[in-house]
């Protein structure tokens, strides 16, 4: 009998959270849930890379597919990867990890509790990234909601409370609109399975309205503009780890979304929606990136570019070129590793100052000189410089989009410039120039766990800005795939429409 | 292993180990280990420059994938050929002899082994740059070049003005290479490759393609050209994207010598040459970069007349030489462009070191006005700077003048009224040339001593260790014209040098021009020596008068024509106020406004009047009920 390795996955976190539940809490041994929890994630991390090292990337099939009866002759518990939910499964089995290291002294209260709800968290995200049933995903990806609720509602900033409602009441509104399609599509085609989805196709006729809907749902999580105003506050009220899980990987599942749903369930209507995407991305890329420019919150600032830089995520993939839509597959994964660095980064001198404003900062780079070199890297990420996965990415991006649209390709080139002002100045804020607020003179460089998290985060950026191979040799096979199914079903549509 | 490994990765491993390990083998170690490894690249090179003009060598190593999407294939490459082993050679000799100096230079700064790591790494990108076979490989050394620019001018982070500095030549930088990037994926979209040699290769058969464009229909390969040229004018610093070059003086003087002098600025010139197939086939390109060619000449020339930071003028200077490599190539003398390049290196180095050993001297102080008479103080110094500018100004027999001269007489030959334009403008701004640069010398170095701060006793001349490397720049700035001349621009030996790296449609013209014309540059060049003698030396009282009478030119000149009050306000002010206006009106006082916060208000209204439906008296509730009754009976009694 074959191992259940997707199952595993997804069930091993709520297995640790379980234990650490239920374990006894005893006040003197209150790290030792940590490391539980360490160890528990790591292993997860370790059974992934071995799930990608046995994962065949010459097929388009979906593989290790679990197919079980959930509710007899609705729902079917159904799982399985391709290429391109591999690479988002080991994002997240690599970045709890890293979360759970950060959980330091910051927070105080209920460590167990933050600890159990970062490993649920790991559960639902796996969930989503492998769940081969609408309704299986709409499980997951809704259920993500609950923990991250908690985490800002509870360890979250002063403005903790207004934050995680308008969070929940965003987020919310989409969900119930995807609820409403996917139920229609059970009606309409009678199967929630998505494998015999892509087969039978949805009718056309029903098309634009469910792709409305999906849309919704994902442009809230991506977040699109103009749905985007919950992110940076968000972002600001939690607690480092949930900042990191928030942008590292919740946003990712919107963008995962669009490509194995929007593009495989509704082709015709994407095609058709391609100028709202277009032009939603084109507004949030320089947009944000102006309100970036102007922020004093540190946190705020990388919120909002985390907006401007999934804007070239939604634009990629709506190009159905290889290019795009590898780019942007690796801008997710890339903004992943970048995000979660910067956020951390702003999480260790916060944990020194207990301040995030740019401006009670200044000149640390000479007490400061390892976390200067870090940030540097990561800062460089973000503003796409070559030898670096942001620039892979966003190269790719632009490269896909200007085959379909010059016009577009040519604004959304200028986020480029507008990236390198507002984090360049950020960091010459931060980081260069005279040491003037005497407070920051008690700052102590990077502690050991600190050097562990940055660096391997460092180390793949650089890495893999240099040798992407692996990654886009993962997601090749799959990503065309996607798009000749997505062209045969528009050439289809075009042809009987002309008849 | 082949040579060109070596040649490549000995700077990138001297920048690891002086960086990462430079505070484990202390500074001395990091200085000698990063000056021993550029100077075996340089002395590599050289042997490889040979073998190309010896045996007409050529060589494309792969070294490893980069990237493979789709049907883009990229890969990591040195390509060698008569082009990239010119480029290797100023590249790593000028990085040699300037982290040589900069043991000297820099003695007494604190981060030294950074400093070397950062000139380290910006040789190896440099030369990632110009040894590509691809264009990505090309933006690849083109940013990271750009990168360790930035890292170097900000380098004394402790400076306001030097972090501004950084930041804007990132970002002037960036403009262009969106241009860059722009023409790339052009590339991309119409020959579904970006490898030079494929893509030229199916150059000839798009020249008739027309694309359209914002609406408009374009010649393709005018647009390439002319997206390519916009990066090439960013990092060249001509004009409209020059504006970063004077501020990046903020680095350390070695940093202006190696990078905004003698190889990164110049690399727009090497990205024309290099398209140089590309570029035959559009007249219109090569006409407006003769034109941005030559009025960044005379543009940077006429500024450099009124500063009075001895590197701002030679900054501005190197700006104007830059609009002359431009403008050869503009001509089509792609040749002469590079021949230009190579001397230019020697001089312009020549001339920052030298000037930086002038600063050293005077600890710290840049303005002329604070110097004069000390040319008995620093003997060295003096004689090579005076060296420097002979061969800047193209002083008969110098390497400036066979390259300079021939760059006007190509334009001049050229034949059209472009060309014609283009060599007036290059006598004209010869001559501005050689009165700034002597404004320069007279005034650092003769006349009155006028420094304030400091005795004239306590100026002495600069420790060996930088003199020495200024002797080797002498020595490539006199014979370096004289002894390349034929290689690079004789009739017959430079094609047959250059062979496919550099395309004519049709060879340049072996014609000469008139008498008259061959003198007229020379007599302009030599005139000014003794004129501005008189002028900054003997009679300053005159300079002040004219200054007087034009007040309003000369603070246009000493304003640098205004551009940077221009671009504040229009680029810097009006973007700061966009994302102001949008963070709090937009997004706050209208998407919040209506979305979460006006709705979760709405509800919280409907929910209170909703309140006071259950008031708690029964006969209200009764009375409701009543009435609802009575309308569903008249409802059914209807139907």
């Amino acid at each position: 009998m074959n191992i259940p390795i997707l199952s595993s996955l997804i069930l091993l976190p709520t297995v640790g959270a379980f234990f650490i539940f239920f374990a006894k809490s005893n006040k003197k041994k209150y790290q030792s849930s940590k490391y539980v929890a360490l160890f528990i994630s790591l292993a997860n991390f370790l059974l992934s890379l071995y799930l990608w090292f046995i994962f065949d990337n010459t097929v388009s099939e979906f593989q290790f597919v679990e197919n079980r009866k959930w509710i007899a002759g609705f729902v079917n518990y159904k799982v399985g990867v391709d290429g391109i939910s591999i690479l988002f499964i080991i994002l997240t089995t690599f970045i709890t990890p890293l979360c759970i290291i950060s959980v330091n002294s910051t927070i105080e209260n209920r460590l167990k509790d933050f600890l159990v709800a970062i490993l649920l968290m790991e559960t639902l995200m796996i969930g989503v990234f492998c769940s081969l049933d609408l309704l299986v995903f709409y499980l997951f990806f809704e259920g993500g909601l609950i923990p991250m609720f908690l985490i800002i509602g509870i360890w979250g900033g002063e403005r903790r409370v207004y934050s995680a409602f308008k969070f929940f009441l965003y987020t919310l509104l989409g969900s119930v609109l995807m609820l409403i399609a996917i139920i229609s599509i059970y009606w309409i085609t009678g199967t929630t399975d998505v494998e015999k989805l892509y087969e039978i196709g949805i009718d056309v006729k029903y098309q634009n309205l469910l792709w409305l809907a999906f849309f919704t749902s994902f442009a809230v999580k991506t977040p699109m503009w103009p749905v985007h105003t919950w992110l940076p506050d968000a972002h600001v009220e939690a607690p480092t780890a949930g900042s990191v899980l928030l942008a590292a990987i919740l946003l990712k599942m919107a963008g995962y979304g669009f490509i194995r749903f929007s593009l495989g369930l509704f082709p015709v209507a994407s095609e058709y929606f391609i100028p709202l995407i277009y032009l939603l991305s084109l507004v949030a890329i320089i947009y944000t990136s102006l309100v970036a420019l102007m922020q004093d919150d540190m946190k705020k600032l990388i919120a909002y570019s985390s907006v401007a830089h999934m804007g070239f995520v939604t634009l990629g993939i709506f190009t159905m070129t290889q290019q795009g839509i590898e780019g942007s597959i690796f801008q997710m994964v890339s903004h992943g590793l970048l995000s979660a660095a910067l956020f951390l980064s702003v999480g260790v001198i916060y944990d020194r100052m207990h301040t995030r404003l740019i401006s009670q900062y200044g000149g640390i780079v000479s007490i400061m000189p390892k976390y200067a070199i870090v940030f540097m890297i990561f800062t460089l990420g973000a503003i796409g410089l070559p030898g670096t996965t942001g620039f892979i990415g966003e190269f790719l991006i632009l490269m896909g989009t200007f085959k379909k649209n010059f016009l577009v390709a040519t604004i959304a080139s200028l986020g480029v410039i507008l990236a390198a002002a507002y984090m360049l100045w950020l960091y010459k804020r931060v980081i260069f120039g005279k040491l003037t607020n005497d407070n920051l003179k008690k700052m102590v460089d990077l502690k050991k766990s600190e050097i562990l998290i940055l660096w391997s985060l460092a180390v793949p950026t650089i890495l893999f800005g240099f040798y992407p191979e692996p990654l886009i040799n993962t997601i090749e096979v799959s990503v065309s795939n996607l798009i000749e199914m997505y062209n045969l079903n528009v050439e289809n549509y075009l042809v009987k429409n002309s008849q | 292993m082949e040579l060109e490994y070596f040649i490549l990765f000995l700077p990138l491993l001297a920048a690891f180990i002086s960086g990462f390990l430079g505070k484990f083998i202390g500074h001395r170690s990091s200085e000698i280990i990063t000056s021993l490894f550029t100077s075996v690249s340089a002395i590599l090179s050289i042997l490889i420059f040979y073998k190309v003009v010896d045996q007409s060598y050529e060589n494309n190593i792969i070294i490893a994938t980069w990237l493979n999407s789709g049907s883009l294939n990229v890969n990591w490459s040195i390509k060698i050929d008569a082009l990239s082993s010119v480029m290797l050679v100023v590249v790593t000799l000028i990085s040699a002899l300037v982290h040589i100096y900069s043991i000297g230079y820099m003695s007494h700064d604190p981060h030294r082994s950074r400093f070397m790591a950062y000139l380290s790494l910006f040789t190896f990108s440099m030369l990632t740059l110009v040894t590509s076979d691809n264009f990505l490989q090309l933006f690849f050394g083109w940013e990271g070049v750009g990168l360790c620019s930035y890292f170097l001018i900000g380098f004394w982070f402790k400076k306001e003005s030097a972090n501004a500095a950084a930041i804007k030549a990132f970002i002037v930088n960036r403009v262009g290479d969106f241009g860059f990037a722009l023409g790339i994926f052009l590339i991309f979209y119409l020959f579904g490759t970006i490898n030079y040699d494929e893509v030229f290769q199916q150059i000839p058969q798009i020249i008739n393609k027309e694309i359209e464009f914002f609406g408009i229909d374009l010649n393709a390969i005018n647009l390439i050209c002319i997206l390519l040229f916009i990066g090439a004018m960013g990092k060249s610093a001509q004009i409209f994207l020059h504006t970063w070059l004077p501020d990046a003086m903020e680095g350390p003087t070695p940093v202006s010598a190696l990078i905004h002098a003698a190889t990164m600025v110049t690399a727009g010139v090497f990205l024309v040459v290099r398209c140089s197939p590309i570029y035959e086939y559009s007249q219109l390109a090569l006409s407006l970069i003769t034109i941005v060619g030559m009025t960044t000449a005379l543009f940077a020339a006429s500024v450099a007349l009124a500063q009075n930071d001895i590197k701002k003028i030679i900054a501005y200077s190197t700006c104007s030489q830059l609009g002359y490599m431009f403008f050869a190539t503009g001509v089509g003398a792609y040749n002469v462009a590079m021949f230009h390049l190579f001397t230019h290196a020697f001089f312009k180095a020549l001339l920052f070191l030298g000037s930086g050993s002038v600063i050293h001297s005077f600890k710290d102080e840049q303005d002329i006005n604070q110097m004069g008479g000390v040319w008995k103080s620093l003997p060295y110094t003096y004689v090579l700077m005076v060296v420097g500018t002979l061969a800047l100004t193209g002083f008969p027999f110098l390497s400036g003048f066979y390259s300079k001269d021939a760059i006007i007489e190509f334009a001049y030959l050229r034949g059209s009224t472009t060309g014609y334009y283009a060599a007036i403008i290059g006598i004209f701004t010869a001559l501005l040339t050689s009165i700034y640069s002597w404004r320069l010398i007279f005034k650092t170095f003769h006349g009155s001593y006028n420094n304030k701060k400091m005795d004239i006793k306590s100026i002495h001349d600069s420790p060996m260790v930088m003199i020495l490397p200024l002797l080797i720049l002498a020595i490539g700035a006199i014979g370096a014209g004289y002894l390349f001349k034929d290689l690079f621009i004789g009739n017959n030996i430079s094609y047959e040098f250059w062979g496919s790296s550099i395309k004519f449609l049709k060879p340049l013209s072996e014609d000469h021009p008139p008498i008259w014309f061959m003198f007229l540059t020379p007599v302009l060049v030599v005139i000014p020596i003794p004129f501005s003698f008189y002028l900054f030396v003997k009679n300053k009282n005159f300079v002040e008068k004219i200054v007087e009478g034009n007040k309003s030119l000369y603070l246009f000149l000493k304003n640098k024509w205004y551009f940077d009050e221009l671009y504040e306000f229009i680029f810097v002010k009006s973007l700061k106020k966009a994302g102001l206006y949008l963070w709090k009106k937009i997004d706050g006082d209208f998407i919040d406004k209506f979305g979460p916060d006006g709705i979760s208000k709405l509800i919280k209204i409907l929910s209170l009047k909703a309140v006071k439906f259950q008031s708690g008296y029964i006969y209200q509730y009764a009375f409701v009920m009543l009435i609802g009754f009575s309308i569903l009976l008249t409802f059914l009694i209807i139907k």
